[in-house]
């Protein structure tokens, strides 16, 4: 009895590719410049994502590079600047925010809801044209000369001392923002409007609460900063001084207003990877997400205090002791819907039958490297201990382990767990077990010593450091190779598997999502008929009876 | 131990009553589930069940829109009300060199505009092809109107070196006399050196809060435009009416916007 929740993974060596899906129904470049299928927006999103995730990842290669030893000997110190003010913008706004959102997201929503598409396919392509127009301006800023503020654009700095490209960078944020604001707005129409027949709040997958609490930030957030820096063009250009305190404008202003999308944003990033987790956990361990619902409202109550906590940012830039002390109050709130969730995820692993692919171990990674890093940043979110470890590789290292840890390590998650499904073939199962095992090696060696160099005192953004630094310095930069190596591991059998691998078959890894009840990869329009969602999520005793019924239905045909 | 998978084993048999976008996608003359052979309005998008589903997403988008432009505007509020506490002087002074019947003519144009803009949202849920034209082309003259008079407006701030840069000239403001036309009015004190730059942040606002308003303005027109020509050929006169309303609001957002930014930079000191 207790056993029927142990489902055998079904036989794919009989498995064939369907005739008609997303892919093949059209062909020629047109037919995906001009689709308004989500599928493949998908699909060109993740293209040029991973083009812009490999230029950001050449230029921390190169960070690493210079880094390995204390004088400033691969490039100058404003060329260093340059490089890693563009390490940033694309991997925050090119890569980080869109990611999983634009990716796995805009595929995956409308199936798991029971919709043919999102609400607005018309305004999910303009997202991904505004996307690329802003990619093709960092890129234009790159060539023509880059900039040097740091992603941050701290005024003045950027308003009245740089000569860099800072109008054509801004510009490209301002941009990127509105791809991010058509997304949110999309999805949450979506959710509310497109929801199947049956599909109530309380069914979704916890990938959707993750990606409605999400959006709300995106929508609600990403305006701010887009005001922010549209301030900071017209200072630049025509001379307001709204931020110049020669006038009598406050600097600080800016920083306000540009944290308080910017811490958002971090949520922005994170939440969609949570989504991704919750679905893989359970999948692998054949268990419905432990408290359900407390999962789903902790992403929204993470969404909801993400939007008090924007000054932890700020604790040293002279706002006054009492904000410091209630942002920091809020900071730590933040903390416990982030704790419940990592809570509830290993409760679901608890007496489940857990199997070990590729995703699941990436999930480990995340578990364990997001935990890591959540916990630095209550360092950080308390005022005594930030004021020492601000603007040191300590706050590099955390960032890095809930971004890089965290987020990159769930994008790769969900990429791994829905490749079947996407492109309808596997990718070979040890070599990719192998590839989350390296990239997880990688990564504790890169970021882990940075950690200890900014407990020690050094500083981030500088190309020198003194030589005692320098052997934890050696390590990071040895344990990036290992992370590239990773990464270009999974790259590259990715790309093999989609002509040589094994068909993966309707549902190679048994789990219970709507998306996994159609064909791999999915028709045009998803479903042949509209799908009645009449269980719960994570309902593996209802998979189990579709099975056993989908056999019977066989049986007598064999005979 | 067994506890949560009886609560599943349960819960796979609970069937929910079905909501109600279930029935309207069976609703059809054949009950077919997809309705393919359903008698659908041309405007009915694939991957829409009914007519109100596409009109309620639409719809929804558009208030979540309206949203995320509020919070657009609330970061130059946020600016406006953290400076106003500070330079109180400054922004009186700032906000006496606006015209206040240029100002107001323009709120008047901008609801008279409004109202034509309702009133076309209400010939087209009324099937009313030239009543909507007439409408959409009144709200698209009342607009121009609006931001010819804002141009007189900017006119008369940059012969005055009021435009925040390096010709900001401060005469008015450390020598009212010198600035009869205001002085006659006002009476205004002079400032100091000190709270005189600040009125540079005032102006600096004022341009930013108004010109962002017309930038909205002159999106808002070009759609109008656009929505004339459609208007004549009759496209929203045939039950599709979701672009005129949901531009409706836009409009009045636009409009709700101006209320304010009249009463914050033009009615500082009066009671």
């Amino acid at each position: 009895m207790s056993t029927n929740t142990i489902v055998s993974l079904p036989d794919q060596s009989t498995a064939t590719l369907p005739k008609d899906n997303y892919l093949n129904r059209e062909y020629g470049l047109l037919s995906w410049l001009l689709t308004k299928d989500h599928k493949r927006i998908a699909i060109l999103y993740m293209v040029s994502l991973s083009f812009f995730f490999a230029i950001g990842g050449a230029m921390a290669g190169l960070i690493r590079l210079e880094l390995l030893t204390p004088q400033s000997s691969l490039m100058s110190s404003d060329t260093y600047n340059k490089v890693f003010t563009m390490h940033g913008v694309i991997m925050i706004f090119l890569f980080l925010v869109p990611s999983v959102p634009a990716t796995l997201g805009n595929f995956f929503i409308p199936m798991m809801i029971g919709a043919k598409d999102l609400a607005l396919p018309r305004i999910n392509l303009l997202s991904w044209y505004l996307y690329v127009l802003g990619g093709i301006l960092v890129l234009y800023t790159m060539i023509s000369g880059g900039v040097d503020t740091g992603w941050t654009f701290t005024t003045p700095l950027s308003t009245h001392y740089v000569n860099t490209n800072v109008i054509s960078t801004c510009m490209a944020v301002f941009i990127a923002g509105f791809s991010s604001i058509f997304t949110g707005l999309n999805f949450l129409v979506t959710i509310h409007k497109m929801r199947a027949p049956g599909m109530t709040w309380f069914r979704l997958p916890l990938f959707v609460w993750a990606h409605y609490a999400a959006s709300v930030q995106m929508v609600l957030a990403t305006p701010v900063v887009a005001i922010a820096i549209t301030l900071l063009m017209l200072e630049r250009t025509v001379g307001i001084g709204i931020f110049d305190p020669t006038k009598g404008g406050d600097p600080l202003l800016f920083q306000h207003l540009f944290w308080f999308y910017s811490h958002p944003a971090v949520y922005i990033m994170i939440l969609p990877g949570m989504g991704v987790i919750s679905e893989v956990i359970s999948t692998f361990s054949r268990k419905r997400v432990f408290g359900y619902k407390a999962v789903a409202f902790s992403s929204v109550a993470i969404a909801v205090f993400g939007f008090f906590v924007w000054a932890h940012h700020m604790f040293i830039m002279g706002i006054s002791n009492y904000a410091v002390l209630v942002f920091s109050l809020l900071s730590m709130l933040v903390a416990v819907p982030s704790a419940i969730k990592v809570f509830n995820w290993s409760f679901t692993l608890y007496k489940g039958s857990i199997t070990f692919e590729a995703p699941m171990l990436y999930a480990f990674g995340f578990l364990g490297l997001f935990t890591i890093g959540g916990m630095s940043g209550v360092f950080l979110g308390t005022a005594g201990t930030d004021i020492h470890l601000t603007e040191t590789y300590f706050i590099v290292a955390h960032f890095h382990f809930v971004m890089v840890g965290g987020m990159l390590m769930a994008f790769l998650a969900g990429i791994h767990f829905w490749w079947p499904k996407m492109t309808g073939r596997m990718y070979p199962a040890k070599l990719s077990q192998m590839a989350a095992v390296v990239t997880f090696i990688g990564f504790n060696l890169t970021f882990f010593p940075q950690f200890i160099l900014g407990m020690l005192g050094m500083p981030r953004r500088y190309a020198s450091y003194p030589p005692e630094f320098q052997a934890l310095n050696v390590l990071s930069t040895a344990g990036a190779s290992i992370l590239g190596i990773g990464y270009l591991l999974s790259v590259l059998y990715l790309l093999w598997s989609l002509k040589y691998g094994e068909v993966a078959g309707d549902n190679p890894w048994q789990a219970t999502g709507l998306e996994w009840q159609c064909q791999s990869p999915p028709l045009t329009e998803n479903f042949t008929e509209m799908p009645i969602m009449d269980h719960e999520a994570y309902d593996y005793a209802w998979l189990e009876s579709k099975n056993r019924d989908s056999r019977k239905e066989e049986a007598p045909s064999a005979e | 131990m067994r506890g949560w998978k009886a609560r599943i084993g349960i819960a796979g048999k609970k069937r929910r009553p079905v909501p109600n976008s279930q029935a309207t996608a069976n609703s059809g003359p054949d009950g077919g589930e997809h309705g393919e052979n359903h008698d659908h309005p041309s405007y009915l998008r694939h991957h829409f069940h009914s007519v109100e589903q596409q009109a309620d997403a639409a719809n929804f988008a558009m208030w979540i829109f309206l949203a995320t432009e509020a919070m657009f505007f609330g970061g130059l509020f946020t600016a406006y009300l953290v400076y106003r506490n500070w330079y109180f002087p400054a922004f009186v002074a700032g906000s006496h060199q606006l015209n206040v019947i240029w100002g107001t003519l323009n709120t008047v144009v901008l609801i008279l505009s409004s109202f034509t803009m309702a009133m076309g949202v209400w010939c087209a849920e009324t099937g009313r092809r030239r009543g909507l034209v007439l409408c959409l082309s009144l709200t698209f003259v009342l607009g121009i109107g609006f931001l010819g008079i804002k141009g007189i407006e900017y006119r008369e701030k940059i012969e005055k070196h009021h435009f925040p840069g390096l010709q900001y000239n401060l005469s008015s403001f450390l020598d009212p006399q010198s600035d009869p036309d205001v002085f006659k009015q006002y009476h205004d004190k002079p400032l100091s050196l000190d709270m005189a730059r600040h009125t540079e942040i005032y102006f600096s606002l004022y341009f930013a809060m108004t010109g962002m308003h017309a930038l909205h303005m002159i999106v808002g027109i070009g759609v109008l435009g656009f929505m004339i020509f459609r208007a004549r050929a009759g496209a929203y006169t045939s039950g599709h009416v979701t672009f005129v309303e949901n531009f409706g609001l836009y409009w009045h957002f636009v409009d709700i916007v101006w209320i304010y930014l009249f009463a914050l930079l033009y009615l500082i000191s009066r009671h």
